[in-house]
């Protein structure tokens, strides 16, 4: 009698989506569909200059334009302190321009009119004068003798280098070295790339002086943290600001940061006493917010000759860009690129890493790659392709002799995370039979004699997904728990918040999902709801794929809750005595009489009719959880390209991707989210990125230079699934968001090498653009992509 | 990404719009398509005074084949039209292999082939076809029409050679006196990228003998590039490996291409004769199998 | 529609000349006074409240904006508002009916063809495009009509299945279109 739980849309369902029905008939809110009463706009004049003194702003030509209400400059704002904020990262960052512009595209002026077209008017007539100053792009260049002081605003800081770090055994390390019988080193960049969603970053703030509380929709991935943030920086009390995160067309990230418009827009909104939308364009988006990447690698293994890794030593340089504004975990300067090779048993390793200063945007952790994460696992393949090659042994062979095997969980690697659980050699076997590995090698000779250049490419890894325990995870001090809220009303209904905040993971539907597992209450029963800080209980937001982990298992954990208690309404309701109480599905029944039972239904409405003595009536709970541990999904991806030789454009001719994310909510939605991850790899791997000339000009600002690929060139992938649960989630769930685009761009970079592997060329930086592969082909070289380039 | 202000006028006729260009004294820009004119005012890279709108006047949307084989087409055929067109593909190859590779499928619907030719963006797919085709544009002013040669057309980038007060209302392509051959390959990483290289190769074939080869590349110069006479000496030619390849070497040579982002001088070089090899190969495989 | 109270707007300081539209939305005729420069995309936004319809980028490139205009689809970021007067515009809010979805937006959700949704009307339409012009079209059809869309969410797979789903049904529902 206990309910089908695929029927009532339970775990496992691929139970179609509830948001769905809103975004396909274009009801979506996204924040720019917002309209409030006399409402104003907002646009930003931002800097065509990369480094640049401002000597003077003249800005009445503006205030002259008749629908202008308010033009603010640096110094309006530090006037009121506002001229700058803190970032996530400890450090603080412009909010308009006073002394100096750092970065091209950096925020100089603001307008608010009565609307956008005027203040884009009004924008266009202020008048800017710069004195330019040298210009640094890469961190080489920062590192320079001679090289320009970029953050002279700052006390102590005396060169543009922003932090050393280091994480592991170096001794053990350098022994390991000096034992190899090879060592094994490659060097490449990882660019600069921007998660871009489809909606940019907006706000509107509105201040109601008369209630003092101020109210801003904000395209934010934790409204949570916004509001802290707030409250610090505009001296607002907490309680009296509310952000509203509605429907966001896409974050990966892009959407975590506190942007200068923001801030502005709440300023202007306080002295207009309106309304103040704001609404960046994506020239603005691109050129001045979150983005990924940008970190070069100096990676040495040290082997022996039979194929065991010996020792890892990893040097990393991270181009910061003019502010130092990642989002991520304070103890980890670098994010977690130490959780790379965790999935190898790796005896020795040794992290160093510097940060530095640019004339480039802020940023640097963002676009779904779970702190770092990206970096560590690409550097992670490309080191190990490298290895492999250097010992002359097949890759799949490599990979398998110092895979961690199913044995040895739990495992401690050398960087002292813990990996749980996972089943990496049959990932990978099956990713390698799916892409017909066996037989791959005398195809790809056969092909090659006749003019034609194949190559497969493999990416292994697990990596770190669900910040994270409060021992050691914390963000500008706040630890990374999670929040769920369930309130179930006297029809058995439900409404379920939590501290997360969906961007299109599709939380409406796989929330009610894990409740309807946990109570035999239909899905569809539940309504869920995020991202209004006055109503959802406190998260840490939707990033770095930490939402299942952490808050989904809230949702478990509050559901059980609830159940406990029904549990005792049950036993009231059949005068049995609690010990006597079985569960299955959606009712409790008596031991020993299965036919004897009440629904959770009935135990609802009893909550509000019919309560033992001395118990609370209602039914709803909370639970705020504290992750023990990370989870730790794998991934096998094996790409399968050919290579034109004659002009260096290269195809995906199949790709595989097995991934192994423990116990699937929702099984549509997680193969979403793994297409969707692979396509981003296949973006960077082959078209996007952001790159500068020598004048800190901004390649990359819009999309006919920041290069999306379209349906047209996006491959098609077949999908393959293993499940290994995670053994201290409630529901055995790890996270999946990100897996896709972490190990995904190492498999075409790996499966191009492979097919010119032949010319000796070991490294192509990303993106692998025709020209870039055709010069390769050529002369044999290396190919590096560190900017500046020369622009078209 | 709001344009600044301007007038509008949206006249019904040639005449009438002729009349208002020629009172604007060059302070009017024409609305055609609008898929390059519309994102230039967004940008402010355009901010004409008035903006004169040709798609009410009736009668231009036409591409048509007169009875001597010449294809013309008017001011307002859309780039959708000649891609689904269902003349030019056997009689106007060039044309038909580039009509799929202009931007993406939904600016096709309302960009213009005349449009985009006037536009003159080295980049620019149609204006590379034109070249090769020994195309002309008709030019309608206050006193009355005049055909331009395509040669002559562009004279720089985002320049071509109307008087302020003209509009283009029609391009012509003359017939191929012999047998239509030819082809287009564009480098795009993606679609609707600007082109690494763009050739566009056009044959008058009397059986397996070239009677006249026509070229013109796009995206290797500052202007579009007219390699017309570096591709006749396939002329009075059979279609060889041999004569290929010497007509790739001359057309590369033509090429004026850029070191930038998207590849070096020399790589886009080499693409532009890989395309002309490629083009010409098709041509010469296809002549075998009809033969 | 009301004539209790309609405030009349202070004329601007700047003598501004406006141009009076009408533009068939959805099938039913919309007028209004408006500057030549607003885009369309802004008058179905702003001016109508039809929010549907979205901007993503600067360079007409994303396609977030599509609409149908005497249906084919165009940006209507690219196409200035005077533009379409005395024209039909469709925006997804004229797609399926009170009742009923297109088939076409049931194929969406059937085949998770959309996750954040912001892509999803422009790309919606544009298949609507297509299938109107073709339909039985074959996966590279569908992939390339569909380029000139942009989504970052989904990979695409889906909204390729989503398409063909939905063609399937309306050549059941239609088989003499076939």
């Amino acid at each position: 009698m206990a309910l089908d739980e695929l029927k009532i849309g339970g775990m496992g369902a691929s139970r179609r989506r509830v948001e769905d029905n809103r975004f396909i008939r274009g009801r979506g809110q996204y924040v720019d569909d917002v309209v409030l009463p006399g409402m104003l706009h907002m646009e930003i004049l931002r800097s065509p200059v990369a480094h640049a003194r401002i000597k003077s702003i003249d800005t009445s030509a503006a205030w002259d334009i008749p629908g202008v209400r308010l033009v603010l400059t640096g110094e309006t704002m530090a006037a009121r302190n506002l001229a700058w904020m803190p970032t996530l990262s400890y450090d603080t960052q412009a909010v308009l321009a006073t002394d100096k512009v750092r970065f091209q595209g950096q925020e100089v002026a603001a307008v608010i009119a009565d609307d956008v077209y005027i203040a884009k008017d009004a924008c266009s007539k202020i008048v800017v004068e710069y004195e330019q100053l040298p210009v640094i792009v890469n961190p080489i260049q920062a590192q320079a003798a001679d090289a320009p002081l970029i953050r002279d605003d700052k006390e102590n800081q005396p060169t543009n280098k922003i932090f050393d770090w280091e994480i592991g055994d170096k001794a053990a390390t350098d022994k390991a070295f000096a034992e190899a019988d090879v060592v094994s080193t490659i060097d490449l960049h990882y660019p600069r790339s921007h998660p871009s969603p489809m909606e940019n970053c907006g706000s509107i703030a509105d201040y109601d002086r008369a209630t003092g509380k101020l109210t801003v929709y904000l395209t934010s991935q934790a409204p949570h943290i916004v509001r802290a943030a707030v409250a610090m920086v505009a001296e607002l009390p907490e309680h009296m600001i509310r952000i509203i995160s509605p429907d966001l067309g896409g974050g990966f990230g892009n959407k975590v940061p506190i942007y200068p418009g923001y801030v502005i827009s709440i300023l202007a909104s306080i002295l207009t006493e309106r309304p103040v939308k704001w609404i960046e364009d994506n020239t603005g988006n691109l050129i001045s917010t979150g983005f990924g990447r940008d970190v070069y690698l100096q990676g040495q293994m040290a082997l022996r000759k039979d194929g065991k890794i010996m020792g890892m030593r990893m040097h990393t340089i991270s181009d910061h860009g003019a502010f130092y504004a990642d989002a991520q975990p304070t103890k980890f300067k670098i994010g977690l690129m130490h959780s790379t090779f965790a999935c190898y048993d790796v005896p020795a390793a040794h992290l160093t890493s510097e940060g530095w200063y640019t004339n480039k945007a802020p940023g640097g952790v963002a676009y779904r790659c779970s702190f770092r994460v990206t970096e560590a696992m690409f550097f992670q393949e490309r080191m190990v392709q490298a290895a492999a090659d250097d010992l002359g042994m097949d890759q799949a062979e490599f990979r398998k002799i110092n895979l961690v095997k199913d044995d040895m969980f739990p495992y401690r690697t050398a960087f002292g995370f813990l990996t749980d659980s996972g089943q990496y050699g049959k990932c990978l076997d099956i990713a390698l039979e799916a892409i017909g590995y066996s037989t791959f090698k005398q195809e790809q000779e056969e092909a090659r004699k006749r003019g034609k250049l194949l190559g497969i490419g493999i990416s292994t890894m697990t990596e770190p997904l669900g910040a994270g325990n409060s021992r050691e995870y914390d963000i500008i001090g706040i630890k990374m728990f999670d929040s769920a809220e369930l309130r179930v009303h006297m029809t058995g209904k439900a409404i379920l918040r939590t501290g997360a905040k969906t961007q299109g993971q599709g939380h409406e539907t796989t929330w009610a999902q894990i409740v309807a597992h946990e109570l035999g209450i239909p899905a569809d029963d539940i309504v869920v709801e995020e991202g209004d800080t006055d109503t959802a209980p406190f998260g840490m937001g939707t990033y770095a794929s930490r939402s299942t982990p952490v808050a989904g298992a809230a949702v478990a954990m509050v559901a059980r809750k609830i159940r406990a208690k029904a549990r005792k309404i049950a036993a009231h309701l059949l005068e049995v005595s609690e010990e006597d109480i079985e569960w299955e599905l959606g009712r409790f029944y008596v031991r020993g009489n299965q036919e004897r039972g009440v629904t959770i239904q009935d135990c609802a409405l009893a909550a509000y009719s019919n309560v033992p003595d001395g118990m609370e009536p209602g039914l709803e709970n909370n639970a705020y959880y504290d992750p023990p541990n990370l989870t730790w999904p794998f991934a096998a991806y094996v790409c399968k390209v050919e290579v034109d030789a004659e002009t260096g454009v290269w195809d995906v001719v199949k790709f595989v991707a097995v991934d192994d994310c423990g116990v699937r909510i929702n099984p549509m939605v997680v193969e979403g989210q793994i297409m969707g991850g692979l396509t981003e790899a296949y973006a960077m791997a082959s078209m996007q990125y952001i790159t500068f000339d020598e004048e800190g000009n901004c390649i990359g600002s819009n999309y006919m230079d920041y290069l999306l690929p379209t349906a047209w060139e996006t491959p098609g992938y077949e999908l393959h699934e293993v499940v290994t649960p995670c053994p201290h989630h409630p529901i055995g769930a790890k996270g999946i968001g990100e897996c896709a685009t972490v190990g995904g761009p190492a498999a075409f970079v790996n499966a191009v090498m492979d097919a010119l592997k032949h010319t000796g060329v070991r490294n192509i930086d990303m993106p692998m653009m025709p020209n870039r592969v055709y010069e390769a082909l050529t002369t044999g070289k290396d190919i590096s992509g560190m900017p500046p380039v020369m622009a078209g | 990404m709001y344009p600044s202000r301007f007038a509008y006028e949206a006249p019904k006729s040639l005449e009438e719009a002729i009349g208002l260009l020629n009172a604007s004294g060059g302070e009017a820009k024409i609305l055609a398509g609008g898929q390059s004119l519309v994102p230039m005012l967004k940008l402010r890279f355009a901010a004409p005074e008035q903006i004169i709108d040709i798609n009410n006047i009736p009668g231009l949307e036409y591409h048509r084949i007169d009875p001597d084989g010449t294809l013309r087409i008017g001011a307002l055929c859309r780039h959708e039209d000649l891609e689904f067109s269902t003349i030019i593909q056997d009689t106007f190859p060039t044309l038909a292999g580039a009509a799929s590779l202009v931007a993406d499928p939904i600016v096709r619907t309302r960009g213009t082939f005349v449009g985009s030719v006037c536009h003159a963006d080295p980049q620019g797919d149609w204006a590379a076809t034109m070249i090769a085709l020994n195309g002309r544009i008709v030019a309608q002013g206050p006193k009355g029409r005049r055909e331009i040669a395509m040669k002559d057309f562009v004279l720089g980038p985002f320049t071509n050679a109307l008087a302020f007060n003209e509009i283009a209302v029609e391009a012509i392509i003359p017939p191929a006196t012999g047998t239509a051959r030819g082809g287009y390959l564009k480098l795009e990483r993606r679609v609707g990228d600007f082109a690494t290289a763009s050739v566009a190769v056009a044959l008058d074939m009397d059986g397996d003998k070239v009677l006249r080869a026509g070229c013109a590349l796009a995206g290797v110069g500052g202007k579009t590039i007219d390699a017309n006479a570096a591709i006749s000496v396939l002329n009075g030619q059979t279609l060889t490996e041999a004569s290929i390849a010497a007509a790739a070497d001359a057309v590369a040579e033509a090429a004026d291409p850029r070191t930038d982002h998207r590849g070096s001088a020399d790589y886009k070089r080499h693409i532009v004769k890989t395309f002309v090899i490629r083009i010409l190969t098709g041509i010469a495989r296809s002549e075998q199998k009809a033969a | 529609m009301t004539s209790l109270f309609d405030e009349v707007q202070p004329a601007p300081a700047a003598d501004v000349p406006t141009r009076r539209v009408t533009i068939n939305v959805n099938g039913t005729p919309r007028t209004a006074d408006i500057e030549p420069r607003l885009l369309l995309t802004h008058m179905l936004r702003q001016g109508l409240k039809l929010t549907g319809t979205h901007n993503g980028c600067d360079t007409s490139n994303c396609g977030t904006c599509t609409v149908l205009f005497d249906g084919r689809p165009i940006k209507s970021c690219s196409m200035l508002a005077v533009q379409a007067d005395g024209h039909n515009v469709e925006t997804v809010e004229g797609m399926g009916s009170a009742s009923e979805l297109h088939p076409i937006q049931e194929g969406f959700k059937q085949e998770h063809g959309l996750q954040c949704g912001y892509c999803t009307p422009g790309m919606m339409l544009a298949a609507k495009a297509l299938l109107a012009r073709n339909a039985n079209p074959t996966e590279d059809d569908v992939r390339w009509a569909l380029s000139g869309n942009l989504c970052r969410c989904t990979g695409y797979q889906n909204i390729v299945k989503a398409v063909l789903w939905a063609a399937e049904k309306m050549r059941a529902q239609n088989p003499q279109e076939a």
